[in-house]
């Protein structure tokens, strides 16, 4: 039998991979497809993986669903950026509007452990404000959520991934110490620290969800520095070695290269399954709840291709807002060169970190944004250099030869929620027959002010540490967030507090599609601890007798 | 433009055995440098522009073997391997390089009177600025737009597979791949024994000497 994970499932016949042992495996409990199940996921990234994990850890039966592979990274990662994208949704997706997204690397993933697998590991906490952000700050829209009680989940969060980070963290409120100490920074780091203090702002050392010392079969991080496309060594606390290995061993089934096409909805209203692809063929898993944790574009695009009758613009879409409101972070970023030799590759990208406009209100725009350091791999740097600079022949090549001097400030910045941002159904299919998304975003006149603002602050820093040639990348976005967002009643939202459906009581949503706002950090660890939550508000729900099995 | 080599003697390569590759890497590797010189997907006139234009995206020099960038383009049609995202005035990538190849060579023929691989560079640079600018013959665009198609493929495909090749991290001064030994030295002016030293003004022979001993 092949064992192409691309091709040919593994997690089958009562096991899966064990992703900390070459060519190795662990039990795994598997479910018969008609008998349903009390839990099917589908989605195993920031929000699928603790949710699978913390449902059968409570003794639930949870099958997670991912479309993407099960890798074992110790053999399946390359140090290699090209190779690597195997880790993205390389599916077509169409892109239009005044500011047309670039999608299929960053901000999408396509894997067991979602995009966890090859994120940047940053792990930021929102602002307490930002979850009332229209009473407090004027913009956007109000989360049911209470930021006293996603303080408690960011902690468990920051626990379960041992995030490394500061003993002291500059900004808002007291939280705890971080589980592990923070990474030694490198010299693009430095370059932040420096230009933030000649600017009298704060700066910390990122927390990062990599280890600095061993965690169980987790090696410390060796600053190889190729994170953002996998980590070879699993010092990475994706959710494909935390979460996913502690759902197996707590009886979950996980099945991948399993492509749901369509939530299926019985008589009376309720999601009663899943209609999967998988090993060549169409599959159905009975369920007696589903809980879609696809992303922001994967999530509403299957609640958009799962209408029925019943439904007929999609399930859980009473309001019309299934794929509205999609949000994605402005990503500029300002570049310079060093007369001594940097190497801004070695370690994680982003060891250095300056909230200080999340948390200063004395400016002409809504929303806030950080600024982290940079360490870009030559492929996506090339990309970024003649992408901004229009450089190409000779001049291109002059350019990308001061990779070693080179460094970069990059921001994370909050872009506003508008109706029109938005996921949609193009006529054009997929290869499993399934219609693919259309991607809308057009950039507002509050998300240009902060890009601008941005651009200059970052700019005076890399100019008060003494960098040359400098020039600023105006063009780039990350992470999603929106397109079924929460709020306190089903008019104006998709979801509850709980990450349930107004539509249909046994339909939930749990990744970042849920956000009403973005705010001015990256989202994962925020979309862990929501994960974190509604499982436990499912098993109150469930003893309040609200839950029927 | 002056092909100083900064970091002469450097080759990533001779890393391949150390622990700075794992097997998944040398895979890769192996992968990467086979790449077929031939065509599989475009026709024989459609290569001929490609490689014209290639040569134009990422002038190389003639000191060392050249990176196929050509080879790269056809083997990512070839294979169908999307990007993940298409803007949707464009049409999907096959469709989209057979027209903008066509394109460029009915421009060649309309303003010069010949095929585009027979124009010299300043000719060529000529007609891919006016690409880049929008500027084009709309007639032999066939409808699609000019200045996309060469900002989302003729940059990025020619780009990327450059710089996804090990002729170009010695050019660079690139460790390459890193794992499972990763770095140690991480300030700046710190250098691992397995990084590349960058020559200055006149130390190149001891410089190159260093550089070989890079593994």
């Amino acid at each position: 039998m092949s064992d192409d994970p691309m091709t040919t499932p593994r997690a089958m016949r009562g096991r899966a991979p064990d992703v900390f042992h070459p060519g190795g495996w662990v039990p795994m409990k598997e479910y018969p497809q008609r008998e349903p199940v009390d839990f099917v996921v589908i989605g195993t990234g920031a929000g699928g993986g603790p949710l699978i994990a913390r449902l059968a850890e409570r003794g639930y039966a949870v099958i997670g669903f991912d479309a993407g592979p099960y890798f074992r990274p110790l053999e399946d990662f390359a140090s290699d950026e090209t190779s690597q994208s195997q880790l993205f949704w390389t599916d077509e997706r169409l892109v239009d509007g005044a500011n047309p997204l670039r999608l299929g690397s960053n901000n999408s993933g396509r894997a067991v452990g979602g995009s966890t697998v090859h994120y940047a590991m940053v792990s930021l906490r929102f602002r307490p404000e930002w979850f009332k952000s229209r009473t407090l700050l004027g913009y956007g829209a109000d989360w049911p959520l209470d930021w006293q009680e996603m303080w408690r989940y960011y902690a468990q969060a920051e626990r379960d991934l041992a995030i490394a980070g500061p003993v002291s963290y500059p900004w808002g409120p007291k939280r705890p110490r971080y589980p592990y100490r923070a990474h030694e920074i490198n010299g693009a780091a430095e370059v932040l620290a420096r230009g933030a203090e000649a600017m009298g702002y704060q700066w910390a050392e990122t927390p990062l969800a990599t280890v600095s010392a061993p965690r169980g079969e987790s090696p410390p991080c060796v600053y190889r520095g190729f994170c953002r496309v996998g980590c070879s060594t699993n010092a990475k606390q994706s959710q494909l070695v935390t979460y996913i290995p502690r759902a197996l061993a707590a009886g979950a089934e996980i099945r991948d290269l399993a492509m749901v096409g369509r939530i299926a909805v019985d008589a009376a209203g309720r999601a009663c399954g899943v209609h999967y692809h998988r090993n060549g063929a169409w599959h159905f898993q009975a369920a007696r709840n589903v809980i879609v944790a696809g992303y922001a574009i994967e999530t509403p695009r299957l609640l958009l291709n799962s209408a029925t009758d019943r439904f007929p613009e999609g399930l859980a879409n009473g309001s019309g807002l299934v794929g509205r409101y999609l949000m994605t972070q402005s990503n500029q970023a300002v570049y310079g060169v060093m007369d001594e030799i940097v190497r801004w590759n070695k370690g994680p990208p982003s060891l250095t970190i300056t909230e200080h406009w999340n948390y200063e209100d004395r400016k002409d725009f809504h929303g806030g944004y950080c600024w982290m350091a940079q360490g870009p791999l030559p492929v996506e740097w090339s990309a970024a250099l003649s992408g901004s600079r229009r450089l190409w022949g000779a001049a291109l090549r002059e350019k990308m030869g001061d990779y070693n001097h080179q460094v970069g400030l990059k921001m994370v910045g909050e872009m506003l929620p508008h109706f029109d941002n938005r996921v949609s159904l193009a006529d054009e299919t997929d290869r499993y027959g399934l219609p693919i998304a259309r991607v809308t975003y057009s950039w507002h006149d509050n998300d240009k002010a902060m890009i601008q603002h941005a651009l200059g602050e970052m700019q005076r820093s890399l100019e008060l540490v003494g960098a040359r040639d400098i020039w600023r990348q105006e063009n780039d976005t990350n992470h999603l967030a929106g397109t079924a967002r929460m709020g306190s009643d089903g008019k104006s939202s998709v979801v509850d507090a709980d990450c349930r459906s107004w539509d249909i009581p046994n339909l939930w949503i749990c990744d970042g599609s849920v956000f009403p706002t973005t705010g001015g950090v990256n989202p994962s660890l925020t979309i862990t601890a929501i994960a974190l939550r509604t499982a436990d508000r499912i098993c109150e729900l469930h003893r309040a007798g609200d839950l029927r099995f | 433009m002056t092909d100083r080599d900064r970091y002469p003697g450097y080759d990533v390569l001779a890393k391949r055995h150390s622990l700075s590759w794992n097997d998944a890497t040398r895979k890769a590797m192996d992968a990467r440098l086979g790449v077929p010189r031939e065509p599989r997907f475009l026709s024989q006139a459609e290569w001929a522009t490609l490689v014209a234009i290639c040569e134009r995206i990422v002038p190389q020099p003639t000191s060392r073997p050249p990176v196929p960038l050509a080879g790269y383009i056809d083997q990512k049609l070839n294979d169908d391997a999307r990007s993940g995202f298409r803007n949707a005035a464009l049409p999907p990538q096959r469709e989209a390089w057979k027209k903008g190849l066509a394109a460029f060579e009915a421009e060649a023929r309309l303003r010069h009177d010949m095929s585009f691989h027979c124009l010299d560079g300043e000719r060529q640079d000529e007609l891919l600025r006016c690409a880049e600018a929008g500027r084009s013959d709309a007639s032999a665009w066939d409808g699609m737009e000019a200045s996309l198609f060469f900002s989302e493929h003729v940059m990025n495909d020619i780009i990327a597979a450059y710089y996804a090749h090990p002729t170009s991290w010695n050019e660079i001064g690139f460790g390459g791949p890193a794992g499972p030994r990763g770095y140690v030295r991480m300030r700046r002016n710190r250098r691992d024994p397995w990084e590349p030293v960058e020559a200055g003004s006149g130390d190149e022979a001891r410089v190159r000497r260093e550089n070989m001993r890079v593994r």
